[in-house]
């Protein structure tokens, strides 16, 4: 899979391995602010900082 | 031979993999990349996301009292100068400033209504308090949150808020190092509450005696001016809860300032 995507990046090796890291920062970027945030959210943590019955 | 070696190594590429090769191929990729995403979570919860949700607290706090500082500056100079009764023959001779003033109405669900400031837990430590202890909607977001079952600010009885240990901003991280003395500063409109630390008890999750009016004696008459505050015990385990109990020592009203120690993070 992903030695098909890398074979889809066009151009010389230096402009590959530049767009890998720019994309990969976009996903990173992604998780961070969106995605994560929205799991945490959807994960219902148990209510393990207070009393109750 | 070189030649050849080269060759070798270049040419599988090229070679026809079996379907069932290349999907048992993708399978496995597509696991390590599962696996580096719940790797990713789990770190982002402990480091980027406290970083966030901090920041978001400390402008939540500032802007809280911003509110305060100067919609609410006629309300706290009628309020607030009258009886220094330092004679010490009125009603309440253990306030510098007299009775703190009855709470104003009863904040909204998830709505913050108030900032703590633990000196103890960092010079920098202020959180919003929020009405409620649901995860999802108060504690999540990196402060304390309150009991809606019980008291005020100020309030004879017990006020008692939960907040995190171990993620989402970790606000009562050290929340076990609280000294005999040590100060908790409780910030409303009307001013600044101080109690004063007495003293920690582990109970378990069920341990609800913990926030009644007079912790762990139901259905008592209270007198003292409580503060309370849950957490989770041990770390990462959370089998218990710890509990830190304060009493109200002393309240100054917005009109006279800040307490020193805090005063520079009040206008921050």
């Amino acid at each position: 899979m992903y030695a098909t995507l890398w074979r889809l990046i066009p151009g010389p090796i230096w402009l590959r391995i530049l767009i890998v890291l720019v994309l990969l920062a976009a996903v990173l970027y992604l998780l961070a602010f969106f995605v994560f945030p929205w799991v945490d959210q959807m994960t219902a943590p148990s209510q393990d900082v207070t009393v109750d019955r | 031979m070189t030649d050849s070696a080269q060759g070798e190594l270049r040419r599988p590429r090229r070679q026809k993999r079996s379907p069932v090769s290349r999907v048992i191929g993708v399978f496995g990729e597509l696991l390590i990349t599962a696996g580096l995403l719940v790797l990713l979570f789990l770190g982002w919860q402990f480091t980027l996301n406290g970083v966030i949700l901090s920041n978001q607290q400390a402008s939540d706090a500032d802007q809280l009292i911003d509110g305060w500082q100067n919609g609410g500056a006629s309300d706290g100079a009628t309020a607030a100068p009258v009886a220094p009764n330092t004679d010490g023959t009125t009603a309440s001779p253990a306030f510098a400033y007299g009775e703190p003033p009855a709470p104003d109405a009863a904040p909204g669900d998830a709505e913050e209504f108030a900032v703590v400031y633990v000196p103890r837990f960092g010079s920098d430590f202020k959180k919003t308090i929020a009405e409620g202890v649901d995860p999802r909607s108060v504690l999540n977001k990196g402060g304390a949150g309150h009991y809606t079952t019980t008291q005020m600010p100020g309030e004879v009885g017990n006020f008692a808020i939960a907040a995190h240990r171990d993620g989402w901003g970790s606000p009562f991280l050290k929340i076990n190092e609280l000294q005999l003395g040590d100060k908790i500063y409780v910030e409303t409109q009307a001013g600044w509450y101080t109690y004063t630390f007495r003293g920690l008890e582990y109970v378990t999750p069920y341990g609800v005696g913990v926030i009644d009016p007079v912790p762990q004696v139901p259905n008592a008459a209270p007198t003292d001016r409580i503060l309370t505050m849950t957490s989770c015990n041990p770390l990462y385990v959370a089998s218990e809860r710890i509990i830190a109990y304060s009493v109200l020592t002393d309240w100054t009203p917005r009109s006279v300032g800040a307490p020193a120690e805090i005063s520079g993070l009040v206008g921050a």
